[in-house]
């Protein structure tokens, strides 16, 4: 949907009431597409998105929903994702949405209605202290007192969430500021001295890393959820830089996409769950540029034995991520595009041939044939794996979309589902907010019209925000639920099998909905498959359903997911699982 | 292959410390003064673990709507890097000065301090407070109550003194901070 530009007379300075000026700033701002849920004090917002066709106000079922669909449309195109709610419980229910956004500094403007300023402070029906309680969750917010600094707000808040580190703005607005008059002022012009995030990189930075790079003869790009932050750009600029040198690409879970799964130098994802030949390139480089990325413990895992033989390179907008987990050699404070475009400048600049490799090459390719993801044959239930694997093949020509939510199939998921562009991953990495998946799908297709969204999730984590597939029927925003189905909240199932001793403490869920007749209910679309011979004819069917589906794909119930480092292991002692030959017996996993 | 057991249960967050010596550190923080940005700061030093010994605020630039944060904190040489750069972080901090490090800065802080007595303790505390030049600001046949600036050891040193002499309570500002020299900041 294109957002009417503003005419002259409207983005000149003029008078209109706070709740016009709320709407007319975010059309300027170029938003067009909002997701919200009404209460009192946000009503006079709302009555003027009555009368407001450019916008497409997308109406949740619970407050959170809108903020986990704002994330997912602010990560599938780029832009900001707007989010609209009232006072006190409407605000209360958006801190896990906010606090996950900050975590994966996912660009959101959450705009709150509060009490009428003479009742601050009174405990009046529906207050709550929201700049208070979201102070230290999100990137910036604001409490607007006078109607006359509304719009200038609202400007400065886009700036901030989109600019430098992207990340959440909370904007709260008393329900008088809203109906008092002011002057609305455009964007130009908005600018905040204290707020200079630094996007070019050191010269002597980028002299130093070239340096390093033309001597290295293990080097590893380690890339993050920064390179798809960056813009479509970065992306290209990754590739190309990785065209000149030859060096092997590893990505975090938020970087899938930068850099294309089908690549031959592609090493899969790093960490926890990720690949054993990305895992030993990073432990046995001796160069790491991280581009993008902040060392998270998923990531690291021990610390003191992370990565031992590198010299590192630590490209981040954040000052603060540099030296916060890791010692790097050079850090460089900068946008990924930035500092990408001026390596690929200064690489070529010194004529260098590609670097020998083919040793490290060799030796990436000894740990590629141990097939770490590797899995059992179905033997009469459909493995999770499989599932995934097949939803990849069946999928991955189409203009498709994956969100997650947050558990086994996640890195399942991550692990089987392979990405060429970015964009196209949207998962909860920072928080990892079970719940997140199927309103960030609604958020994807409301942005994404024509395109194939699907959610993959567990039985568990869907519930969670069960409720959105209603949202998806109304706005007919056809996203596809895939569960995959264990009944078990199958990565603590594993976590208590590892490390309590298979002690299930409430791991299991008894008493599962019939995903089929919820999805009926909500009016949608149910499939449930649990036969592997049967899976790809009705994975067809829920592509082929123009409307929401609910998959509930039954899958083997106690499968772990391998490969995993044990917390607090480095990344050299990975555990493959038992089919890949590795030594590990039963008694030695309880151990883990 | 085999393994050493970890430690039950066992946790990537527990990260090797590197045991490093812990400094005191004055921090001048300027910030646009708004609603809430002492909330900001103090929430970001209580949300990650870093000390607060003194902390003080006020308005010192009405027209450029500044205010200046003085704070002394203690912490390894990688924490107040941290520290530094996770204030800068924040949308309304403009700069943060490490006034320890920066070798030209001055710290001063002023203390009220009343001390009861009679007779020989009485004299022996106002002598003691010549010496300091505390000022005398307050005084009643019992009782004397002094004003004190300096550097916060000097303070210090000075309620050691007047503890055996009949000290009743003290009332600090906290450190505050400026660098010499004709430039700001």
């Amino acid at each position: 949907m294109d957002t009417q530009p503003l005419t002259e007379t409207e983005t000149k300075a003029r008078t209109m009431t706070g709740a016009e000026i709320v709407i007319t700033a975010l059309r300027e701002q170029g938003v067009d597409t909002m997701f919200g849920y009404p209460g009192g004090a946000v009503l006079p917002i709302y009555d003027a998105i009555y009368s407001e066709d450019s916008i497409h106000h997308v109406l949740v079922r619970h407050e959170q929903g809108a903020g986990h669909a704002a994330e997912g449309y602010a990560r599938s195109t780029g832009k900001p994702g707007v989010a609209l709610v009232t006072s006190g419980p409407g605000a209360t229910n958006m801190v896990t949405p906010i606090t996950d956004a900050m975590m994966d500094s996912i660009p959101m403007v959450v705009i709150s209605g509060q009490v009428p300023t003479h009742l601050i402070g009174t405990d009046a029906f529906q207050e709550c202290d929201t700049v208070g309680i979201t102070r230290c969750c999100a990137k910036h917010n604001y409490l607007v007192t006078d109607v006359e600094d509304l719009a200038r707000t609202i400007h400065e808040a886009f700036l901030i969430a989109t600019s430098g580190r992207p990340g959440p703005v909370v904007i709260d607005i008393p329900k008088d500021v809203q109906f008092a008059t002011g002057t609305y002022i455009g964007k130009e012009g908005v600018y905040k001295p204290t707020y200079q995030p630094k996007t070019e990189p050191s010269p002597h930075a980028i002299e130093d890393t070239i340096a390093l790079m033309r001597a290295a003869r293990r080097p590893v790009f380690y890339t993050g959820g920064g390179v798809i932050n960056s813009g479509p750009e970065a992306s290209k600029l990754l590739r190309e830089l990785q065209e000149a040198t030859g060096f092997p690409v590893t990505s975090t879970l938020m970087g899938l996409g930068a850099f294309p799964a089908s690549h031959p130098d592609w090493l899969g994802m790093v960490g926890m769950h990720g690949a054993y030949e990305a895992n030993n390139a990073m432990h046995d480089c001796d160069l790491m540029i991280c581009v993008g990325a902040r060392f998270d413990d998923r990531v690291t895992g021990k610390v003191s034995a992370f990565s031992p033989g590198s010299r590192k390179v630590h490209i981040d907008i954040d000052p603060s991520s540099i030296n916060k987990i890791i010692r790097v050699d050079i850090p460089i404070v900068a946008d990924c595009k930035a500092a990408l475009k001026a390596l690929l400048d200064g690489w070529k600049k010194t004529k260098a041939k590609k670097p020998d490799l083919s040793d490290w090459k060799a030796q990436i390719d000894k740990w590629r044939e141990r097939d770490c993801f590797a899995y059992p044959e179905n033997d009469g239930s459909i493995r999770p794996q499989y599932a995934v694997e097949r939803l990849y093949e069946l999928t991955r020509d189409r203009d498709t979309y994956i969100t997650t939510e947050v558990g086994q199939h996640q890195m399942w998921a991550a692990q089987h589902y392979h990405f060429e562009e970015p964009n196209r991953w949207m998962t909860s990495g920072g928080l990892g907010t079970m719940g997140y998946g199927l309103p960030s799908a609604v958020g994807v297709q409301a942005a994404h019209r024509d395109s194939l969204v699907i959610d993959i999730a567990g039985e568990a984590s869907v519930q969670m925000v069960m409720q959105e597939i209603s949202t998806a029927v109304q706005h007919k925003l056809p996203i596809k639920v895939f569960i995959l189905n264990n009944e078990w909240m199958g990565m603590v199932r594993q976590w208590q099998e590892l490390l309590h001793g298979q002690r299930y403490s409430h791991s299991y869920s008894e008493s599962l909905p019939d995903f089929v007749k919820l999805a009926e209910a909500y009016g949608a679309h149910g499939i449930q498959c649990s036969d592997p011979d049967e899976l790809d004819a009705r994975i067809q069917e829920m592509i082929d359903h123009p409307g929401p589906v609910v998959f509930d794909c039954l899958v083997t119930k106690a499968e772990n997911c391998f490969p995993m480092i044990p917390s607090g292991a480095a990344h050299n002692e990975m555990i493959l699982g038992s089919i890949s030959g590795d030594e590990i017996d039963e008694e030695g996993r309880k151990l883990v | 292959m085999t393994r050493e057991p970890l430690p039950i249960p066992a946790s990537a967050y527990d990260m090797d410390h590197a045991e490093e010596a812990e400094e005191r550190r004055t921090l001048a923080v300027l910030v646009d003064n708004e609603p809430g940005v002492l909330g900001r700061v103090v929430g970001l030093f209580s949300a990650r673990g870093y000390n607060i010994e003194s902390l003080t605020v006020a308005e010192t630039d009405r027209n450029k709507h500044r205010s200046r944060i003085t704070i002394v904190t203690t912490g390894t040489a990688h924490m107040l890097e941290q520290i530094e750069a996770q204030l800068l972080r924040l949308v309304p901090v403009a700069a943060v000065v490490d006034i320890t490090k920066s070798r030209r800065g001055i710290e001063r802080e002023l203390a009220l301090v009343k001390v009861a007595g009679t007779g020989e303790k009485r004299v022996e505390a106002l002598r003691i407070a010549e010496i300091f030049r505390a000022r005398v600001i307050d005084t009643t046949n019992e009782s004397f109550i002094f004003e004190i600036t300096g550097a916060s050891e000097k303070v210090d040193q000075f309620t050691d003194l007047m503890e055996p002499l009949g000290l009743v309570e003290v009332s600090r500002t906290g450190v505050l901070s400026i660098r010499r020299g004709k430039d700001a900041g």
